[in-house]
């Protein structure tokens, strides 16, 4: 693949095929025993499945051909200043109001409207997605703005559930009196674990997030007497609306506006927070620890808002979580959700809040609507990562940066004085 | 006395599987500075791969010795070729690339291959057959080690001068110290660095995957998400030992063997994982470069 495009005009059909040709026995080959053989070793029976290993080399030779000629065609491309159409589509439809107000209306309309279309089930769909839309935002403070990596990110979200849970089955707390609770207990637990990984960047920092919430889940499961171990905590009840009792349909009509709300005060604090001064402390932080150090920014305080504020959002959706499922237990909150929440924060773009509000959205929504694919959701999940990072590292929506550009100025008065020379919001 | 030797063969027996798995995290992070998520996902392939093996060899019906070395083998070669193409696929693209950008890929790549195995396999424990043979001159001492843990240890041992013994006198044991200290200036003498970083991708895999054979062999069951916790535990010692120094992961995996073993024994067998994970914890708070690691200043 690396000297695919080398010379543009060297490349013959027949060098691609016979390319392709070997990428495809060499796929077939590293495929041969685990998806072509099926051992029993109980019964020492042995099963082939001959017809995977054909699909795999007649997949991996289209697919091969395809990238190939993607690559070719790319490096032939000369590449060029102005930006592509796709791009200034966008930019129009962001800045032009007769564009974007009608699609705003739109999607005003669909939410608020939602519940009274679809059925309870979907509601409940969408009331997930929605959680998982506060979610990301929440990691989004942690991983995308102050640029650490944080991979224990569920820990704070089963501290929120578990505190709500044990409450209530301690003593009878409601949900309002113990959603600020589970939020200011998960910022103590981001305080707590933020303390001794002051000094750790990077992997070092990812690792000890991870152990960390690996530890809590552990305990969670075999402390028995706190937790109620594997077997859960059941009978949580559903948030009341001024004292009357919900039906279940009304119950989930209800989580999904409050989740509305939610989404709308997350989406609000972060976008201030972004231009705040912490906020623009986190950025400097990301960007370069040891010359934010310089410019006098205190990296201890610094450092431990970003854990706090981003586990309160976690705090705040467990509890909503304990809320809409009434029963919780240790294997909700495992290393894998932390994976897909920071997914979301990945595949949005790092820093940009209508990234990651898109990203949960399709995230969620989609392996719930392709149930026929729902065998392979995780295996796509894990190709789509690995896919996003080595062709769009940015995510989606990349997030605009404030800066300012020093364009050469033929360049910016050759095309569009508007575009060029302003600073770039 | 008996009790304690048994906790403590039987944690140096554990501890050698955490170190070869160590090996190949240790080997990767010090030429190229990445956390090879996959590494984990890697040793369970190896292990799958040997299960394969070992029942077509066992249907066949050759001897016991024949069918562990073939395993063996036929596992550490097809560990070190899935090695090779995860780096090409998922790392080679991103070379230049942030820190951020290739760990996360390297975390997609890491539930790609296991949802791969869940989907190509089974999501169920596959049991594993003890592929390593009771040796009768072991009988007396049998309350304090098995026949098993025995060649696992003799095994590593080995296993590790041998790996010593090519990173010091061989070519390109000379070329991957090279490249680990500075690639930049590696390149400019002649050393194909790429080709470098597939050889260490494939020596550490083929290792991970025979440390995965055998310590599946030991416990007798497998599954998909057994590579997780293992990978986890064995970046512990890794990091344990200081990342980046091969003697480091190996003494980290003694350390962390010994340390599991005796907790479980003494105190608690729950919580197991969590003593692993506290380690971890511990070491990176109060010695990040390890016990044979040096901390490197950093250069502005």
């Amino acid at each position: 693949m690396t000297d695919a495009g080398k010379e543009s005009g060297g490349m013959t059909t027949a060098r691609a095929v016979r390319r392709s040709l070997l990428v495809s026995l060499w796929f077939m080959f590293l495929t041969l025993p685990i998806l072509v053989i099926r051992v029993n070793p109980v019964a020492q029976e042995i099963v082939w499945r001959w017809r995977n290993l054909f699909l795999i080399g007649v997949g991996s030779f289209v697919l091969s051909l395809v990238g190939q000629f993607l690559t070719h065609r790319q490096t032939r491309r000369t590449p060029s200043l102005t930006p592509g159409r796709l791009a200034i589509f966008r930019q129009r439809c962001m800045r032009e109001p007769q564009i974007y107000v009608p699609f705003l209306l739109c999607a005003v309309l669909t939410t608020l409207l939602f519940p009274w279309f679809f059925s309870t089930y979907q509601t409940n769909i969408m009331t997930t997605a929605l959680m998982y839309v506060v979610l990301g935002l929440g990691l989004n403070i942690v991983v995308g703005l102050a640029g650490l990596l944080d991979l224990g990110y569920v820990a704070f979200y089963a501290v929120g559930a578990y505190s709500y849970a044990l409450l209530n089955h301690h003593f009878g707390l409601g949900f309002w009196a113990a959603l600020p609770i589970g939020a200011g207990l998960a910022a103590l637990f981001g305080i707590l674990l933020g303390f001794p990984v002051l000094r750790l960047r990077g992997d070092y920092l990812a690792i000890v997030t991870l152990g960390f919430g690996e530890i809590i889940r552990l305990i969670l499961e075999n402390w028995n007497e706190f937790s109620f171990g594997p077997s859960g905590i059941a009978n949580i009840p559903r948030p009341g609306f001024f004292g009357l009792d919900l039906s279940l349909a009304g119950a989930t009509v209800y989580l999904y506006y409050l989740m509305i709300g939610l989404v709308l005060f997350t989406i609000f604090v972060v976008n201030r927070l972004q231009n705040s001064r912490i906020g623009r402390a986190w950025i400097a932080l990301r960007e370069d620890e040891l010359a934010c150090q310089a410019m006098g920014i205190d990296k201890t305080r610094t450092k431990l808002t970003a854990f706090a504020l981003g586990a309160t959002w976690a705090g705040m959706v467990g509890v909503i979580f304990a809320a809409k499922t009434t029963f919780i237990n240790p294997p909700s909150f495992t290393f894998l959700e932390s994976a897909m929440i920071l997914a979301i924060v990945v595949l949005g773009g790092m820093g940009s809040i209508a990234g990651v509000v898109i990203a949960a959205l399709v995230l969620i929504l989609l392996p719930e609507y392709l149930r026929a694919f729902a065998e392979y959701r995780m295996l796509l999940f894990g190709a789509v990562l690995v896919i996003m990072m080595i062709f769009r590292p940015q995510g989606l929506i990349s997030s605009a940066r404030r800066a300012y550009k020093f364009m050469p100025v033929p360049v910016a008065a050759g095309r569009n004085k508007r575009h060029g020379t302003a600073a770039d919001h | 006395m008996d009790y304690f030797l048994e906790l403590f063969l039987g944690g140096l027996t554990r501890g050698s599987i955490y170190a070869l798995i160590a090996l190949g995290y240790t080997m990767v992070y010090g030429i190229i500075g990445l956390i090879n998520f996959a590494h984990g996902e890697i040793y369970m392939l190896g292990a799958f791969t040997g299960l394969i093996v070992a029942s077509l060899l066992t249907v066949f019906g050759l001897n016991q010795y024949a069918i562990l070395v073939l395993a063996s083998l036929v596992a550490m070669v097809y560990a070190a070729a899935y090695g090779y193409t995860v780096e090409k696929i998922a790392y080679r693209p991103l070379r230049q690339a942030s820190r951020l950008s290739p760990l996360i890929s390297a975390i997609g790549m890491s539930i790609f291959l296991q949802n791969y195995v869940r989907l190509a396999q089974t999501s169920d424990f596959l049991p594993f057959p003890a592929l390593i043979p009771d040796l009768a001159f072991m009988e007396p001492y049998a309350h304090i080690i098995g026949s098993a843990e025995l060649v696992i240890l003799l095994v590593t041992a080995m296993v590790m001068l041998l790996l010593t013994a090519v990173i010091r006198f061989t070519r390109i044991g000379r070329a991957m110290r090279a490249t680990a200290q500075d690639k930049g200036m590696a390149m400019l003498v002649g050393v194909d660095v790429n080709r470098v970083i597939s050889i260490t991708f494939m020596i550490g895999s083929a290792l991970a995957a025979l440390g995965g054979v055998l310590i599946a062999s030991h416990i007798g069951q497998i599954n998909f998400a057994i590579g997780f916790i293992a990978g986890i535990k064995a970046f512990t010692a890794a990091v344990l030992g200081g990342i980046g120094s091969i003697p480091g992961a190996v003494l980290g995996g003694f350390v962390l063997g010994c340390t599991e073993s005796f907790a479980t024994g003494y105190v608690s067998s729950d919580y197991e994982d969590v003593f692993a994970f506290g380690l971890l914890v511990l070491i990176l708070v109060f010695r990040p470069a390890g016990i044979l690691g040096r901390a490197a200043a950093e250069k502005v």
